[in-house]
């Protein structure tokens, strides 16, 4: 999230005694005027600043470099396998695929679920008790830890009506497969979207809207023509936070996807098969293989958190992008 | 209302003074009477109605409150095309309020309470879709709000049904262009029409804001404060071409800018603490206001 970096108070500079000197200038830079507990102040931020700094950029390294010392190309084509030894357990090409899938299909529910709602609230938000509910519940699942999303859904997920969604043998759903991890991986999305994309629509001056409706036009053709495309950039950059977090999320996918390193697929139709079967994503990989988990292939776990992060690093320069794209479309004056 | 520090007058005029001290009376030419000025501003004001004036639309002892507490009280006027009315007075006196019941944009007000009766074209816009009524009496706003799409795209989405995206470009192309050439804009833009519109000069903006409003053939146009947030030039720009568009829509602006309010209106009405307190030609306002607020007002004793 963003990290805003505050400012110390600029203090007004005492009157000057003394002979009248060259004007010198009073934009506030001059820190020998400030105070003692200002300049502290200033000090203690850029000493945060450069901490957090240097703490992602040893993240980042330790992991490019570490990862990049283990990954293989035939890792990304390779299922896992058992096997006694490192070499002989395959790559995290089910890991890779099915990280894929529950990013898909978790933010193919968040995505139009979280922008419908932040345009209920944000442009209709009637009755005002109903807004409020919706809001407080938006931030109640936002809160939830996703281990505590994870044990709901196998409760949803395991009862008879939503069988079709996964594995069930004579009456007894299973409740674990692509299908309920990517429906409550799409809750941990769900936020993110709709916070985004209310702030982008609440940056629209009211006077646009107004501007619409004053040329005949309702407040639904405003909405779909105007304000969602003015808000494009926070709609995006709301969707790829989301894939973040359901690609980095790993309590769903343990408990939700089966805990296995492999795709098992339920029946014969093609794709359907193995969305309603277990699988596996990259954090259930590293999970699994760390040095303290089932498998202890710190080896592989380290090449498989390397791709992960630069997944997510992909991810991170992509809403960058969506915002220098933004600035160049410009914006109303308030 | 913020009050906006109007911009340097662009022609001569001194505010101080009063208003046309120097002029010589009106002169009547035809069925017009028009007003001559020794100075080249406001030589086209028309003192009483031309011929060619229509009737648009009539204000009859229309009210609007704010949960109970009135903005507007009982106003009474009409506005007619060929010729600018100007609405003025000071901060907070209900003439954007006015302005904005003759669109039903106040309606977005959920407090705003409505009492009397406005017509146009003898209809009773009560009676109306506020879309049908929207598009025949549009707007224009005091800040520049193009929307963030390409100039073409920006009337276009006024020639559309609603939302669809339905209407193709060449079939569109004609209405743009005259929407653009009307605003006076077609000279500076017409060659780049793919431009992004929130990327032009304000007073470009704001021009193509007119041409957005004037697109979807309105009876009435009105202005609220349009020239606002612009540098005087462009100011000059657009009040030339409110003069032109008198002639094919009525034409109502409100203004802080009592020398704005001099230079383009044929008609003005006073308005102050939700009461119109005069109405008349423009003349006979500045040069010769019926009531004592009025003379303050115009004379710059307060405002």
């Amino acid at each position: 999230m963003e990290t805003s970096v505050a400012t110390p108070p600029v203090s007004s500079p005492p009157p000057q005694p003394g002979p009248p000197g060259p004007p010198r200038p009073a934009d506030g830079r001059r820190s020998a005027a400030w105070r003692f507990s200002d300049k502290a102040g200033l000090v203690v931020c850029w000493g945060m600043g450069l901490l957090f700094c240097a703490i992602a950029v040893a993240i980042v390294m330790y992991f490019l470099i570490k990862g990049l010392g283990y990954v293989r190309p035939w890792m990304f084509v390779t299922p896992a396998s058992t096997g006694f030894t490192q070499s002989q357990t395959g790559g995290f090409s089910d890991a890779l695929i099915g990280t894929g899938i529950v990013a898909v299909i978790g933010i193919a529910i968040a995505l139009p679920l979280g922008v419908a709602i932040a345009v209920w609230l944000s442009e209709f938000g009637r009755p005002a008790g109903l807004a409020r509910l919706v809001e407080s519940t938006i931030e109640a699942i936002a809160g939830t830890p996703s281990i505590v999303l994870a044990l709901f859904g196998t409760i949803i997920f395991a009862s008879p009506a939503l069988g079709f969604l996964s594995r069930s043998t004579s009456g007894i759903v299973f409740g674990r497969s692509f299908f309920a991890a990517g429906a409550m991986l799409s809750l941990v999305a769900l936020p993110l979207v709709v916070g985004s994309t209310r702030e982008g629509l609440q940056a629209i001056p009211q006077h646009v809207r107004e501007a619409s409706y004053a040329v005949g036009k309702t407040k639904m053709a405003t909405t779909r023509r105007i304000l969602l495309p003015a808000s494009r950039p926070q709609v995006a950059t709301g969707a790829m936070l989301g894939l973040g977090r359901i690609i980095g999320d790993t309590a769903i996918i343990v408990v939700l996807l089966g805990a296995t390193l492999n795709f098992d697929p339920v029946g014969g139709t093609p794709v359907l098969s193995y969305l309603k079967g277990t699988g596996t994503t990259l954090t259930n990989y590293v999970f699994q293989n760390a040095p303290t988990g089932e498998l202890n292939n710190p080896e592989k776990a380290y090449a498989a958190a390397f791709v992960l992060l630069v997944i997510v690093l992909i991810l991170n320069a992509a809403v960058d992008v969506i915002h220098r794209r933004a600035r160049k479309v410009g914006t109303w004056t308030t | 209302m913020d009050h906006v520090t109007p911009p340097p007058p662009v022609r001569r005029l001194d505010p101080h003074e009063p208003f046309g001290a120097s002029e010589a009376p009106a002169t009547t030419y035809g069925n017009e009477a028009v007003a001559t000025e020794s100075s080249t501003f406001a030589r086209h004001r028309r003192a009483a109605p031309s011929q060619l004036s229509i009737d648009r639309m009539q204000v009859e002892s229309l009210s609007v409150a704010y949960s109970g507490k009135p903005a507007v009280k009982s106003v009474s006027l009409p506005i007619r095309q060929g010729e600018v009315l100007a609405l003025i007075g000071p901060s907070g006196c209900g003439k954007t309020t006015l302005l904005r019941s003759l669109n039903r944009l106040t309606e977005l007000t959920r407090t705003a309470s409505f009492d009397g009766r406005v017509t146009l074209d003898g209809m009773d816009i009560m009676g109306m879709e506020p879309t049908a009524l929207r598009r025949r009496v549009t707007m224009v706003f005091q800040q520049p709000n193009p929307f963030p799409m390409s100039i073409f795209d920006n009337l276009a989405y006024v020639l559309r049904e609603q939302g669809s995206r339905r209407g193709r470009k060449s079939t569109l192309a004609p209405a743009v262009r005259s929407g653009l050439e009307r605003a006076g804009l077609w000279a500076e833009v017409g060659d780049n029409l793919k431009h992004p519109a929130l990327k032009l000069s304000g007073g470009q903006q704001q021009r193509l804001c007119i041409a957005r409003a004037l697109v979807a053939q309105p009876e009435v146009l009105l202005l609220d404060e349009p020239c606002s947030a612009l540098d005087p030039q462009s100011t000059q720009v657009i009040e030339d071409l409110i003069v032109k568009l008198r002639e094919e829509v009525a034409v109502v602006i409100v203004t802080h800018n009592l020398q704005q309010a001099y230079r383009v209106a044929d008609y003005v009405g006073f308005m102050y603490l939700g009461d119109l307190v005069e109405y008349g030609s423009a003349t006979s306002v500045f040069n010769s206001p019926r009531e004592e607020r009025t003379k303050e007002y115009v004379s710059g004793a307060f405002g």
